[in-house]
């Protein structure tokens, strides 16, 4: 059994720009990795290839050991690769069923020939999710803009596990939430992991990255430069492989003087 | 500025008792205009000048509906002023023309209807390929259908009200339901009772204007829509976060399209319907500025221009507090001048309310 | 979005002046005379008060705001001086001093519509559409009690000469004489050069132009549109800015209705209400972005002139001027949309 997703050689320029540069990696499903990396390092863009944003200049991309082709995001979509972006793509004047349902809203008949939202069955299955995943959203009426930030993300991601997502890309989950939140959304993922589903983290939460990946993925300059297990790394050198080992000795090498 | 708002207001929602209050304040200041001007108006608290208002407020009642629409995608659609006035004059033009060559008075009447319906899903159409294809602002395109509006219509009436339609559109459009004489006792639908005279027409007791049920039907089919549909909850979902809409998969462009040919439509259905209240084709006059009124009840009925919120029955109660505003000022003897001060001061009202409690609706 | 390259990059940032000068060769070769010293004075008198409007409108769309009162102030400013104008001559003042004074009080009353509108979005964060929707309907209000909706028609006599007057006269053969017509024989013409009111407006519009373009106000202006929450954090004290901007648009507009005064010798409250979105729309066919950070003073007066020629030039062809608001609609749309297309052309501060 291989990779869940898999992608091997991929290259994306712009114009001059190489963002990307032969990059290989693969997740397996039930596991976790984080992508890791300064600004610029070409990891967003690398998530943007497999979420069909962009599409590759060259390289495959393999998803449950099928080559795929992935030109848009709907064809990530269909596929199953969910992406929860740092903004969460929510409507904030509408309620956490709205929200999950968004776009597939259910029906039902009344009076048998008139189509109407079938609220109670969106309320009820949203309800089922959120206990799935463990997560609390005290009123299921209320509207988005009254839930913290750590909840809506919560609702983010439910919508892409009640829509049987296979493949999550999370793009810094945790950035701009407080301490218990980001405990909260940790929870979440981990949980996730005991449902079968790959995940790719991107985060600049060392403390997160660690406590969630099983394996890290470091990029710089548009290339994998390492590739760790976490339990067998820690956060030192993984630093120093993000900013470039070359940098660290340097500063290292500098003497303080009394 | 959602952010603003949820820092400080999250996590303390306001008394039930504040929160009903404020939620439909314009509804219960209605409430306050009626008793007030039932002293102070004369013959205002008489089933005759209430029925008389909701009859005259029909074209705005279905402008301030049209606007709703459009409003709760956070646009705007400053055009439906004049494609009333469009829709009046090509149904009026045309039905004078077809009359006039002797097709039947229901036959012309009817294509006319079309006409004007046609004329008016156009600038819809125009109005909503600009903003959802080329993303012009509705502000500009809706500004510039109006100025198109605005010129073929002139060229189609030369400035002159339509006049010599086929007979009965006045006999339907101000039609109601049911007539009743007091002092013989005869009543009848639709039409005065035999054996009442012509000239006893004053002692008549009417009930229910026909354009009352043509609201009716309307408000019933609008709200629904805005409810219950998918397309109602599109509407909302685009004007909360056009980004989430499009990345829920919902065709933006396609909606975004229809919604301002629904409120083109609505705006030329209430041509008709002015057409039919006064047996004229009516260009709009410039310094009418329906469609500001429109916005106006709109927002006092609990809207935003930012998008996202908005019901129906909300902007009817809208419509219907500037309504009875000036009725009641008109019948109390106070100078109608006033009614631009209150009409001002009532929206300013409506909007520090909804900054004040922005969670309310 | 790569750049248009060359010639279509050209004429694209010049559209609209080389709309204007097609409009104007069009017109000239179809009417003749067009191009005529009268006609084209004639354009630049009528064009004053909708310039000055549209330079008042500039300032606040370029801080991402709009002002629906602009119009009614106008109406308002021109009813309140010609009443005051009227009321001090009856009581025996010399007219010169009655409209000195008039004006001068006008123009102090006439801040306070702008003081409400900047208070409403600024402290009350109103969305600037409604602050001034209402504003400009209490305005109208306020200024229809006043004339118990008539015109106001007692104004001195003086106004007309002033309103009406020129800078430079001259009499072919007799020489030239300044600011008042010389008594003349019957049969000599006077050529009127440089109408007051024109230069009166030229100035003002001049000097909000330096202040727009070259002020630290005007820089501040321009910040507060491209990015509020940059322009807080950069120190602007941007409730007090906003303020000012709509204080400033309400003078301009309270002074566009003194001149309108002047030039009818009548005060009309609804004498700017076909001017309301005629403001926005030369501001935005000048190339101003309604969500804010972008637009000039000067190109604001072209979005006019190009509004005012076409006006003139339809009327002078005969053709129904109701034929000019499908034009106006249609170059609106074209000048959005050539910024969509053209994006690099955007100006921000020329």
């Amino acid at each position: 059994m291989g990779y869940l997703l898999e992608v091997r050689n991929i290259t994306k320029r712009f114009g001059g720009l190489v963002a990307v540069n032969n990059v290989s990696m693969g997740v397996n499903t039930g596991e976790v990795v984080g992508l890791l990396g300064d600004n610029g390092a070409g990891k967003s863009t690398l998530i943007k290839v497999i979420s069909g944003v962009y599409p590759a200049d060259e390289g495959t991309i393999l998803f449950q050991g099928n080559e795929v082709h992935i030109a848009s995001p709907m064809d990530a979509l269909a596929m199953g690769i969910e992406t929860i972006y740092q903004d969460l793509a929510l409507a904030e004047n509408l309620n956490t069923p709205s929200n999950i349902f968004l776009g597939r809203e259910k029906m039902r008949k009344v009076l048998g020939f008139l189509n109407v939202l079938d609220h109670e069955y969106m309320q009820a299955e949203s309800r089922k999710i959120l206990e799935k995943l463990d997560i609390l959203i005290p009123s299921l009426r209320n509207r988005i803009r009254a839930l913290s930030g750590g909840q809506r993300q919560a609702v983010a991601i439910s919508r892409s596990i009640y829509w049987d997502a296979k493949f999550l890309i999370m793009d810094e989950p945790t950035a701009a939430l407080g301490v218990a939140e980001q405990k909260k959304v940790i929870d979440t993922i981990n949980r996730l992991k005991s449902h079968g589903i790959g995940i790719v983290v991107i985060s600049h939460q060392m403390h997160d990255v660690f406590q969630v990946a099983d394996r890290l993925i470091i990029m710089r300059r548009g290339e994998k430069v390492a590739e760790r297990i976490t339990r067998e790394t820690n956060a030192d050198e993984v630093v120093s492989l993000i900013v470039g080992a070359e940098t660290v000795l340097q500063n290292r090498g500098r003497a303080v003087t009394p | 500025m959602g952010d603003r708002a949820l820092a400080t207001n999250r996590g303390r929602a306001p008394a039930p008792v504040v929160s009903v209050l404020g939620r439909n304040w314009a509804f219960f200041f209605l409430l306050l205009t009626l008793v007030v001007f039932s002293f102070t108006g004369k013959n205002f608290f008489a089933l005759n000048n209430f029925q008389n208002i909701v009859h005259l407020a029909t074209t705005s009642l279905l402008l301030a509906c049209a606007e709703t629409f459009v409003i709760i995608t956070g646009g705007i659609d400053l055009s439906i002023g004049f494609v009333l006035g469009l829709s009046a004059v090509s149904a009026s033009s045309t039905m004078q023309v077809l009359y006039a060559a002797h097709w039947s008075a229901a036959a012309s009447i009817l294509v006319g209807i079309g006409v004007g319906l046609v004329s008016a899903l156009a600038c819809g159409l125009a109005a909503g390929v600009l903003v959802s294809r080329y993303r012009v602002p509705p502000f500009i395109a809706t500004l510039g259908t109006q100025g198109i509006a605005i010129g073929v219509t002139y060229h189609i009436c030369g400035g002159f009200p339509v006049w010599y339609l086929p007979p009965g559109l006045t006999d339907i459009g101000n039609a109601y339901l049911l007539y009743i004489h007091p002092a013989s006792g005869a009543w009848s639908f639709f039409s005065r009772p035999a054996g009442v005279a012509a000239n006893q027409i004053k002692e008549l007791v009417r009930v229910f204007p026909l354009s009352f049920f043509l609201i009716i039907v309307f408000l019933i089919l609008l709200w629904h829509l805005l409810k219950n549909t998918k397309f109602g909850q599109h509407t909302y979902a685009i004007g909360g976060s056009m980004d989430a809409s499009v990345r829920a998969g919902i065709n933006t462009r396609r909606h975004l399209t229809l919604i301002y040919v629904l409120s083109a439509f609505l705006a030329g259905v209430a041509g008709i319907v002015d057409l039919f209240q006064t047996g004229t084709g009516n260009f709009t006059t410039f310094g009418a500025q329906l469609e500001l009124f429109a916005i106006a009840a709109v927002i006092i009925g609990g809207a935003s221009l930012m998008g996202g919120k908005g019901r129906v029955l909300a902007s009817v109660v809208g419509v219907l507090l500037l309504k009875v505003l000036e009725n009641g000022l008109n019948l109390s003897g106070v100078e109608p001048f006033y009614r631009y001060i209150a009409v001002g001061l009532i929206l300013i009202v409506a909007v520090v309310i909804d900054q004040l409690f922005p969670d309310l609706f | 979005m790569t750049r248009r390259a060359g010639f279509t990059s050209f004429i694209g940032q010049r559209w609209a002046v080389m709309f204007l000068v097609i409009e104007l060769i069009f017109f000239s070769s179809l009417a003749g005379g067009f191009f005529a010293l009268n006609g084209v004075q004639i354009v630049l008198f009528y064009s004053t008060t909708l310039a000055l409007l549209a330079t008042a409108e500039t300032f606040v769309i370029v801080t991402g705001g709009i002002d629906l009162s602009v119009g009614f102030v106008m109406g308002f400013a021109s009813v309140v001086s010609a009443k005051l104008s009227g009321a001090f001559t009856d009581r025996g003042l010399p007219p010169d001093v009655a409209l000195l004074l008039a004006i001068l009080i006008t123009l102090a009353i006439g801040l306070l519509p702008g003081l409400v509108n900047g208070l409403l979005v600024a402290r009350l964060k109103v969305p600037p559409f409604l602050a001034t929707f209402a504003v400009q309907g209490i305005t109208y209000g306020i200024s229809l009690l006043l004339t118990q909706g008539s015109a106001a028609v007692n104004v001195p006599n003086l106004a007309n000469v002033i309103g009406n007057g020129y800078l430079l006269y001259l009499v072919p053969g007799h020489g030239i004489s300044f600011l008042a017509a010389p008594p003349v024989e019957p049969g000599h013409t006077v050529i009127g050069i440089l109408p007051t009111m024109v230069v009166v407006t030229v100035l003002f519009i001049a000097v909000c132009a330096f202040l727009l373009k070259r002020t630290k106000f005007g820089r501040h202006t321009y910040a507060i549109g491209g990015n509020i929450d940059a322009a807080v954090r950069a120190g602007i004290n941007v409730n007090r800015h906003l303020v000012v901007i709509y204080v400033l648009s309400s003078f301009l507009a309270t002074l566009s209705g003194i001149i309108y005064m002047l030039e009818y010798v009548t005060g009309k409250s609804d004498a700017g209400s076909s001017f309301m979105l005629d403001s926005v729309v030369a501001v935005v066919i000048g190339g101003a972005s309604l969500f804010g950070g972008v637009g000039t003073v000067w190109r604001s007066i072209l979005g006019v002139l190009i509004l005012s020629v076409l006006e003139m030039g339809l009327k002078i062809m005969g053709v129904q001027t109701f034929d000019k608001y499908i034009a106006v609609g249609v170059i609106l749309i074209f000048a959005v949309l050539i910024d969509q297309f053209f994006p690099e052309l955007i100006h921000k501060e020329d």
